[in-house]
């Protein structure tokens, strides 16, 4: 018996050595693998693609259902084999134009992207997986797409493409695909690609919807044409904030993939002067007749005055990522902590706490004892949502002494719409509702996972 | 006078939040000495659609920036913008741009 047990023990570890073995090889392996793919965080020469003047027999195997389409041929093929496409933005978009653009067999592929890899990433950004987690984006989509075809020359940037080297960047590319998520940025890429005389393939999508176009092609209008103004900072809404359906960008980046296919196979495209229109919940799409170039427009109408790239943040009021804004509405009187908060709901000292958040993600998680009436009730005075903050301050009045103000906080996920409730709150203060001590919970239940409850989900 | 007409009314791209998030609208414009333009449709949705918040739709007499109008699925630059005049059966739709990825 000690014997067999002896025995079976150095057999495990023989085992274990062996997978420890194997586990090293093939982190070498992978290294090795993913440092031919070097991610750069400047914008540098690329080397030219070399023309290839027939097809190889693998790329024939390869290529064979799409080579046989009358569309495409050999031709477009090799069209597609000596075009360069860079792609800024590796997110929802990006991921399944990048996936499509390598399997048909692109030349170059730049993968442009200032982010890393989050969890609350995977569901639309197909090209990163969970090992992933933390990485650069463009590393992150270059590996997946090196996976998949291998004779595309990936060229991975970490960066934030900006006034200084969007042309420099943009020059080197023969097609340009817009996938950024926020509004400097597209008029950033709009004006570099005017300079540079490049097609730009841009698509964008938002909660069930997605709009597709493509700009300066073959003498269609720029972007610019179609918005020479930016739209105001408050009515522009991101992906964090406004949600998304995973698959409704996946369908727009793989729009994008044709149109991009189509121009590089020499078929062209027919989206130059139209606009796609794609509402997910309808499964519709509509495709909308644009206007020309415009002859007035800044940046390719007749007489331009944007002649080089300037301020695309202060232009647009805006910063060009997609992350959330930290409002500033309240003095700091009108504020507390997540840490006062919680010495608040500690005392059991009466006080309502009010969670100013859509009922949808109320739904996610909620801080027990809170009470939900949306910030838009609030806005629209919606007279069922009074009555019940009405009763509730008095319930909370009920239970104190003397006649202090009832304390009100009021919470959101952010910290952003609860600022907006105090305001509004405080003109109900004592007309609409009794007289009451209103404060905004600052960082909001975000900052309430962060520094208070680790268990708290986050969103 | 122009006799009353019917129009359909669409908002998208995330406008029809908006008109509490209804994306579609049958409406009859009532009769009235002029035929209806682009302009006084505009100020017709601000008094009779529009409850809240004017300056997220309208600048001005026209719509704010960032917002694309498409009457029968043509851009209205195409047809005039704010003087179209409107028919019977119109198709008119208000389209947020969108900018997320
Ligand atoms: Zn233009």
């Amino acid at each position: 018996m000690a014997q067999e047990v002896c025995s079976l023990k150095a057999q495990l570890r023989e085992k274990e050595k062996e997978i420890a073995d194997l586990k090293n090889k093939l982190a070498q392996l992978e290294k090795s693998h993913t440092s031919t793919l070097e991610l750069r965080d400047r914008v540098t020469p690329l080397t030219p693609l070399k023309a290839k003047a027939s097809l190889s027999n693998e790329d024939i195997m390869r290529y064979s259902r799409q080579l046989i389409l009358p569309e495409l041929g050999v031709q477009g093929q090799l069209n597609i084999s000596k075009t360069s496409v860079l792609i800024v933005g590796c997110g929802g978009l990006g991921c399944p134009l990048a996936q499509y653009l390598a399997a048909a067999g692109i030349g170059h592929l730049g993968l442009l992207d200032y982010d890393e890899v989050e969890l609350s990433n995977l569901h639309r950004q197909v090209l990163h997986g969970e090992d992933n987690l933390g990485q650069a984006k463009a590393l992150s989509a270059a590996c997946a797409v090196r996976r998949l075809n291998s004779t595309v020359e990936c060229i991975p940037y970490h960066l934030q493409l900006s006034s200084e080297n969007a042309l420099q960047l943009i020059q080197q590319y023969d097609i340009v695909a817009d996938c950024s998520d926020n509004v400097p940025t597209r008029y950033l890429v709009n004006d570099a690609c005017v300079l540079s005389g490049k097609p730009l393939v841009s698509a964008s999508a938002l909660r069930m919807e997605g709009q597709l176009a493509v700009y300066n092609y073959h003498g269609g209008p720029c972007y610019r044409c179609l918005y020479p103004v930016p739209p105001p900072p408050e009515t522009v809404t991101n992906c964090s904030d406004g949600g998304v359906l995973g698959v409704v960008p996946g369908i727009m980046g793989c729009f994008q993939a044709l149109e991009v296919l189509k121009i590089a196979s020499g078929q062209g495209s027919s989206c130059g002067q139209q606009l796609v229109i794609f509402d997910a919940q309808d499964a519709r799409f509509r495709c909308i007749k644009l206007r020309p170039r415009q002859a007035g427009c800044v940046v390719c109408g007749e007489n331009p005055s944007i002649t080089h790239l300037a301020d695309y943040e202060s232009f647009c009021g805006s910063a060009a990522t997609d992350k959330c804004r930290k409002l500033n509405l309240l003095s700091r009187d009108q504020r507390i902590t997540v840490q006062d908060y919680k010495s608040v709901m500690d005392s059991t000292e009466p006080h309502l706490l009010l969670d100013v958040r859509p009922p949808v993600e109320v739904d996610i998680c909620h801080l027990p004892c809170s009470v939900n009436i949306p910030l838009s009730s609030l806005e629209e005075r919606k007279i069922e949502h009074l009555q019940l903050l009405q009763e509730r301050i008095r319930q909370v009045k009920q239970q104190m002494a003397g006649d202090c103000l009832p304390p009100v906080y009021v919470i959101c996920k952010m910290g952003n719409d609860s600022q907006k409730a105090v305001q509004v709150l405080e003109n109900l203060s004592g007309s609409e509702v009794d007289s009451i001590m209103v404060k905004d919970i600052s960082g909001g239940l975000m900052a309430w996972a962060k520094t208070i409850d680790p268990t708290f989900p986050q969103y | 006078m122009a006799a009353p007409i019917t129009i359909h009314l669409e908002f998208g791209g995330g406008a029809e939040l908006l008109f509490s998030g209804v994306k579609k609208h049958h409406m009859t414009l009532p009769s009235q000495s002029q035929p209806w333009d682009m302009k006084q449709l505009l100020v017709w949705i601000q008094q009779n659609l529009l409850k809240e918040r004017p300056e997220l739709f309208v600048q001005g007499d026209s719509v704010r920036p960032g917002i694309l109008v498409l009457i029968n699925d043509a851009d209205w630059e195409l047809l005039g913008e704010l003087d179209y005049q409107l028919q019977d059966k119109d198709n008119i739709v208000f389209i947020s741009t969108l900018h997320g990825g």
